[in-house]
């Protein structure tokens, strides 16, 4: 494909071009050498297949929820069956999709590659992670196929160990596990990030995906933990009867929402700051700019991250906490607006007077910044104390924090796939079959959200699964969206897949980007560079990129 | 612009690894330098530490926002404890850890016998403490002090009298607040088990590192694992450096 005013892809010629000989894909053969390597690559894929096995199961129950809610009448499903549908669509979504999703796929791929490293700094441990993956999703599976938890994903107590007969045990230990898969995840991060930059790589000439990556690995370490004992603490009290929550014996609930939230409010975090890297990343290849504000950008991640353990109050402002934690809580939580509003301004400015082109990724990128905006601003809705004590547990808080999590994480992690794509298989995607994609996601999306703001406004609380009859058209409305939404999270799964026999060769840099990653065969070798690299240029310097490709014209001619 | 600096993967290498010093069998492919390697783990290890400081950070909250609210339950419940027993245990982990500092600089000055000598006394000591708590929690087993069913609030409701001088053991307590040292036991069963736990994982690190440093592999100028394992040993005896005068010590009153 020729380069037109229109696109930047820069394609090898198709009739002579062929896939790199040695690879890191080709570089051992048989299922073993996948499931015992050492390779950060190599563990990306192993994710990247494991997550979406989860991402569709989790997506299953979302149908489901959505097609008992078609009709007013709880005629689907019973109400304790659908109490376990929202349940676990919740524990697999959040902690086997979308905490996993960005930072052990496309992070494990391109992370270290983008700092000049060989692999990440344990790469056993980075293994041992995507084991635990697997037996914490292995446990959250037996929870379901033994019938089931009904708690909510939040395991609050004192229904998760006093008042329900159901797998509570086996779902919190997967957790428990799954914790520790993520919490040495963002342990390798951050020691890579520290000690493994090739020569010349500072800190501020890191991509912007490394910085974002750096505050959720933060996140990860000091959130994850309290969460672990959370759960420990809720299994004792299940099974020996120890009493740290349980009213009857002097504990008290809220003590567990207030240490389950230290952790789970952060977790928003951890899973959206990563996608906020990706969004850095297309945005400045596909306007050919330099970040706007690298340093606001890089900055506002790590204040996100350091906000983040100060807000977590904000899910109990109608549980009996005093007037004035929940004012000072409210203040703090709208403080967290600031450094998300940074990135927007500046992912703005960085396409303003850009060379602006509109590729897959970039598309995903916009439905990103809508999506997120309205997301965001929602949540100062919520975090405003009286608007709030009206809207929450309802349709609202659904809408918001599907908006955030789906419309930001998931788009982001959409845009990050392919746009890295090309990098990870050598091969590209069918480009109109693509667009489509993003279009019908975003489509899809909205009109499945969109629909629950208004329910909530007007009342339709959550967690419920029959309602008042007025209530009808706006959730038909969102059950139709649910399945455009669908098609549109089928489609790359067809054409992915399809493309890694049949795409076209992708070449070192179809998009003309400037990060190390870039700069290698795709898909790369097992050690990723031959020489280590040494950095002599900031991030996006896309004068850089433009005189090395003079030169290497130059030495061939 | 230096072309040069700039270069490269583009193609396949003929050789990968060809660095001209001297390595260790130790040395990982993906490290520049042992020196890079070395300081890699020793961070990924204080960084974990801090994981730990996290988990046990919640429940030392809970414990000190419980000790807050039901002082007096606390004050009798912590009574129960053996602080015979207790400083003996601190005093026992205090001189594993010493061992542990002994087995590094053994390991640093290439003194095999030494380091396998050091290793096994450290786990001696951490086999005693894992026994001594044995002892203390079946005392509280016996006194139905386990939170739970058989939970028996008496004793701090009626406490008993003293053989000799007839005065009361305890300030009785009323129910409500009696019932409420059940907090202060299933805080102390989950804080100090969790401790052993640790122990017992650390006791069987030992148990790998001993026969690998029979073999020799940390005395030859790769001591990382050593080194490693004691940060975490030391972080062990830290913990329970708090606990001791926490659940232990704080606010107890004269008989």
């Amino acid at each position: 494909m020729s380069a037109t005013s229109s696109t930047i892809v820069n394609l090898p010629d198709q009739t002579t071009a062929t896939l790199p000989k040695r690879n890191y894909i080709n570089a051992e053969d048989g299922m073993l050498s996948w499931l015992l390597t050492g390779d950060h690559k190599r563990i990306a894929i192993l994710y990247l297949i494991s997550i979406t096995f989860f991402f569709f199961i989790g997506g299953a129950f979302a149908g489901l929820i959505r097609l008992e809610l078609l009709t007013p009448q709880p005629d689907l499903v019973a109400s304790d069956t659908y109490n376990k549908l929202f349940s676990m669509h919740g524990i697999v979504m959040i902690f086997l999709f979308l905490v996993p999703s960005v930072p052990a796929t496309i992070g494990n791929f391109v992370l270290p590659i983008m700092i000049g490293a060989k692999d990440l700094a344990f790469p056993k441990i980075n293994l041992l992670s995507w084991y635990l993956y697997w037996i914490g999703g292995l446990f959250t599976l037996a929870a379901l196929v033994l019938g089931g938890v009904d708690t909510g994903w939040t395991f609050t107590t004192p229904l998760s160990t006093h008042y329900l007969n159901t797998h509570v045990v086996t779902a919190g230990l997967g957790v428990f596990i799954i914790g520790f898969s993520s919490i040495f995840t963002g342990l390798n991060f951050i020691v890579t990030i520290h000690r493994m930059r090739a020569p010349g790589m500072t800190w501020f000439r890191l991509p912007l995906f490394v910085w974002s990556n750096y505050a959720a690995s933060i996140l990860m370490v000091l959130g994850t933990p309290v969460l672990a004992i959370t759960l420990v603490l809720v299994v004792l009290e299940r099974t020996i009867g120890i009493g740290v929550f349980d009213p009857t014996k002097g504990g008290d609930p809220l003590l567990f929402q207030h240490l389950f939230w230290f952790y789970s409010h952060p977790a928003v975090y951890i899973m959206i700051l990563p996608g906020m890297g990706v969004i850095s990343e297309v945005i400045s290849t596909f306007s050919r700019k330099r970040v706007f504000g690298y340093t606001a950008v890089a900055f506002s991640s790590v204040a996100i991250a350091l906000f983040a353990f100060f807000v977590w109050a904000h899910h109990m402002f109608i549980m009996g906490v005093s007037n004035y934690s929940a004012l000072v809580f409210s203040l703090l939580t709208m403080l967290v607006a600031v450094p998300s509003a940074i990135k927007v301004f500046n992912w703005s400015f960085t396409m303003q007077k850009g060379s602006v082109t509109f590729e897959t990724p970039m598309l995903y990128a916009f439905g990103f910044l809508g999506l997120f905006t309205i997301g965001g601003m929602t949540g100062v809705f919520l975090g405003s104390l009286g608007m709030d004590i009206h809207l929450t547990e309802t349709y609202f808080i659904v809408a918001h924090f599907h908006f955030v999590m789906v419309g930001g994480m998931l788009m982001a992690f959409l845009a990050g796939i392919h746009f890295w794509w090309p990098k990870m298989t050598g091969r590209m995607y069918p480009e109109s079959l693509s667009k489509l994609a993003a279009v019908t996601t975003f489509i899809g999306f909205n009109l499945t959200f969109l629909p629950q703001f208004v329910l909530g406004y007007l009342g339709m609380p959550r967690r419920y699964h029959a309602y008042p009859p007025e209530f009808q058209v706006l959730n038909v409305l969102s059950t139709a969206g649910a399945t455009v939404l669908g098609v549109g999270y089928l489609l790359p799964l067809l054409y992915l897949g399809w493309s890694l026999k049949y795409g076209a060769i992708a070449g070192n840099n179809p998009w003309q980007a400037t990060g190390l990653e870039w700069q290698i065969q795709s898909p790369p070798l097992t050690e990723n560079f031959i020489e280590t690299p040494v950095v002599d240029y900031e991030a996006y310097d896309y004068e850089w990129l433009a005189n090395k490709t003079q030169n290497e014209v130059t030495t061939v001619g | 612009m230096d072309n040069a600096t700039t270069v490269v993967a583009m193609q396949p290498p003929a050789a990968v690894d060809e660095h001209e010093h001297v390595s260790l069998p130790q040395h990982r492919h993906h490290f520049e330098t042992e020196e890079q390697q070395r300081e890699a783990g020793t961070f990924g290890m204080w960084l974990f530490l801090l994981t730990e400081i996290m988990f046990f950070g919640g429940l030392f909250f809970s414990y000190l926002l419980y000790r807050n609210w039901y002082n007096p339950a606390f004050v009798a419940a912590s009574n129960q404890l053996s602080i015979p027993l207790g400083t003996a245990n601190t005093a026992v982990l205090i001189t594993s850890g010493f061992f542990m500092a002994l087995a590094v600089w053994a390991a640093e000055m290439k003194k095999k016998s030494l380091l396998v000598l050091f290793l096994v006394l450290t786990t001696l000591f951490g086999v005693v403490f894992l026994g001594v708590k044995y002892f203390e929690y079946k005392e509280k087993w016996e006194k139905h002090h386990i939170p739970g069913e058989h939970f028996d609030i008496s004793e701090f409701v009626n406490p008993p009298r003293d053989v000799k001088t007839g005065k009361l053991v305890e300030e009785p307590l009323p129910p409500d607040m009696a019932q409420k040292t059940q907090v202060f036991f299933s805080l102390y069963f989950a804080m100090t088990g969790m401790h052993a736990l640790h122990m017992i994982i650390g006791v069987g690190l030992l148990l790998w590192l001993i026969p690998r440093s029979q073999r020799g592999d940390f005395t030859a100028g790769y001591v990382a694992p050593i080194e490693n394992f004691a940060l975490y040993w030391h972080f062990v005896d830290i913990v329970w450096i708090f606990l001791f005068p926490l659940l232990y010590l704080i606010n107890r009153h004269p008989v």
